[in-house]
């Protein structure tokens, strides 16, 4: 099993009282309530903490970006990737991942993250995302052709990355001249890809068809083995058979030498989720044409305040008897994180750590002991299950480079 | 005398069109707003009890369906001349409401000579010298069509508490929005150089409170057209023709029997 260590970078250092009165902290709450000074001490102790918990024995950084918001404070996820690159020396860097719909030059994002890769000395797994609704607003691209935009940009990075140039790009949302960046990736066919996803059924078979690992983000045991149903399915159609090594999950998990001070740390995932922060609204995080037309009807009520929050909206205490958050003694999240990965079998686990305004003190423990006491035991414990990740189990990059499929015409490395 | 509507669908660069018609007279083609339109309203009643009065749903919008291809107003401008020309009334009237304006502006850019009259209503298409088109994208399903009213009251006597219906169409609207006129939203940096030719006169309608398309962009508008008058209604929104049917159908009817 792979391990890795995953913080959303925090910004909580700010007014939260403005947060509430403005009634949201996403896109339109002003950045007049940033403050670099406090971003410069923040962005320089999540650096300490990510090279702490390779020290401590983490198999990899997580890292993804949001924009506008106090909750992430990466506005741009190969920033962080490419210090990571030069200052640290085992660890993967895993991007969860670039939003692939934000780039209008998916060539540049090529060449950027071959040049993270070749830095790194091949640590780099490169996910990709379509960005949620926010991000699109953020940065003026149309939710419209989101998914539209998803699709070619991942294609024409992967050309970039597999084909000799020069070569000519003439597609519906990108056209490119002339494609031949010289930083191409040192992984050979090319750095892992991996999709991390929430609710999106069509994000889950499309990578099923790629043969991608899905990343579930913190989704309930129940909804991850949905997920799992749905993509064995579509890679049954593709011609292989998921396994451990296909999927990847997303939980939060905070330790402390006592539960009591693990609890009340804890608590401070809410923050996010907007029990003390304030709520974006939900336009912003679902613009028009952004969400699966399935999901209209639904959507239109909730977002005029006619219908529940079809994600639910569930308390702290409700998280943690349902295994969305854990939290306590290593021996006590070690006994929870067990129960969850004998239920959903991943091959990946990321451990979001800390979040909201936990101190640096107690932030820094929870890595020593997340990754120098946790990770190992866990990591023992799917051995014994067979939960191999993705090199454990010398899975294909892509579908394309599949031996085990007949027929499948197979691509060059 | 009640007006008759007939719908139809026609097809038009591979897309079926839905088409309401109703009345006799010289052509009228009436274009909706971004938000699109309901089937039917007094003020097209009115206009039909005086002209034939043709209003399409834009591709995409309400009952006619949506091409995948379509990117900029001036693609809608051409499928409804196409509409046009296979109803056999070439040479109508172009009305426009808001979005529907700057679709109107695009045909009579496009076919300088062809168009009998042109009205617009609180028309987007152009960037206001002085303040923005507002943003529909960061407000809610309600909120912004009822910012298109001075009265909230007239608001809800159009739309009542609004249905789960009427909101998903709002949203297929507002998706419609954003694929043909994200960016730079609602408006064309080319169409104002492009107006100087269009020979046909123009009557610019404007309510006095229009909170979506200032004011300043029916100047423009006035300044571009070579024969054009600019028109404000007291107390009014951007949705004019449902705000003040009454003195819109005025106006129009007026300058179009003239």
């Amino acid at each position: 099993m792979h391990m890795m260590y995953f913080t959303e970078q925090p910004m909580a250092a700010y007014d939260a009282k403005a947060g509430l009165d403005f009634g949201a902290t996403a896109l339109n709450f002003s950045n007049s309530h940033f403050d670099p000074n406090e971003g410069s001490r923040l962005y320089n102790e999540y650096l300490e903490e990510y090279i702490l918990a390779e020290e401590c024995g983490a198999d990899g950084i997580m890292l993804n970006e949001h924009h506008n918001a106090p909750f992430c404070m990466q506005a741009r996820t190969n920033m962080f990737g490419a210090i990571l690159a030069a200052v640290t020396k085992r660890v993967k860097i895993v991007f969860l991942g670039n939003p692939l719909p934000l780039t209008e030059n998916p060539v540049q994002l090529a060449e950027e993250l071959a040049m993270i890769d070749m830095i790194s000395k091949g640590r780099v797994v490169s996910g990709f995302v379509r960005g949620g609704g926010q991000e699109q607003l953020a940065n003026g691209v149309n939710p419209a052709f989101n998914r539209e935009r998803f699709i070619e940009a991942h294609d024409l990075v992967q050309k970039t990355w597999t084909v000799p140039g020069p070569f000519r790009w003439e597609g519906t949302h990108y056209q490119q001249r002339v494609v031949n960046p010289w930083a191409i990736p040192m992984q050979k066919p090319y750095p892992r890809v991996w999709i991390p996803g929430v609710l999106s059924k069509e994000t889950v078979i499309w990578t099923a068809q790629q043969r991608y690992p899905y990343i579930a983000l913190n989704t309930s045991i129940e909804a991850t083995k949905t997920i799992h149903e749905t993509y064995d399915k579509a890679a049954a159609d593709a011609g292989y058979t998921a396994g451990p090594e296909n999927f990847g999950y997303l939980i939060r998990v905070h330790v402390q030498d006592t539960e009591e001070k693990a609890l009340q740390n804890a608590r401070q995932f809410m923050w996010m989720q907007g029990e003390f922060t304030g709520l974006a609204n939900p336009v912003w995080a679902n613009p028009a044409g952004y969400f699966s037309p399935s999901g209209r009807r639904g959507f239109v009520e909730f977002a005029v305040g006619r219908a529940k929050n079809p994600r639910g909206n569930p308390t702290f205490e409700q998280q943690v008897a349902d295994t969305m958050i854990i939290a306590g003694t290593p021996d006590q999240v070690i006994e929870r994180l067990k129960y969850l990965v004998r239920e959903t079998r991943p091959g990946i686990m990321g451990i979001w750590g800390n979040d909201g305004t936990v101190s640096k003190e107690d932030r820094r423990r929870c890595i020593q002991l997340l990754c120098g006491e946790v990770m190992p035991a866990i990591k023992e414990y799917a051995a014994g299950l067979g939960l191999n990740d993705p090199w454990e189990a010398n899975a294909p990059v892509h579908l394309r480079y599949s031996t085990d499929i007949p027929g499948l015409r197979q691509a060059a490395e | 005398m009640s007006v008759v509507w007939t719908d139809t669908v026609e097809e038009i660069a591979g897309i079926k069109l839905h088409v309401s018609r109703a009345g006799s007279g010289p052509t009228v083609l009436v274009l909706h707003h971004d938000i699109g339109t309901v089937d039917r309203l007094p003020f097209y009643d009115a206009l039909a009890a005086k002209f034939d009065v043709v209003i399409p749903h834009h591709p995409g919008w309400g009952k006619s369906q949506r091409a995948e291809w379509m990117r900029h107003p001036r693609d809608i401008a051409a499928v409804h001349a196409w509409l046009l020309a296979e109803l056999g009334a070439p040479h109508a009237s172009l009305l426009g409401l808001g979005f529907g304006g700057w679709v109107a502006a695009e045909m009579a850019s496009l076919a300088p000579t062809v168009y009998r009259k042109l009205v617009l209503v609180g028309a987007m298409g152009i960037k206001p010298p002085e303040g923005d088109i507002a943003d529909q994208a960061i407000v809610s399903y309600i909120v912004y069509p009822m910012s298109g009213f001075h009265d909230e009251a007239a608001f809800k006597a159009n739309y009542g508490d609004v249905s789960t219906d009427q909101l998903e169409a709002w949203d297929i609207a507002r998706e419609m929005s954003f694929r043909v006129a994200w960016k730079p939203y609602m408006y064309s940096q080319t169409l104002p150089h492009l107006l100087g030719g269009v020979r046909a006169p123009a009557l610019i309608i404007w309510g006095d409170d229009d909170r979506i398309v200032p004011l300043s962009a029916g100047q423009a508008y006035a300044k571009a057209l070579p024969e054009a008058t600019l028109t404000t209604i007291p107390a009014c929104g951007h949705f004019a023709e449902m705000e003040k049917p009454d003195a819109v159908a005025r106006l129009a009817i007026d300058f179009l029997s003239r």
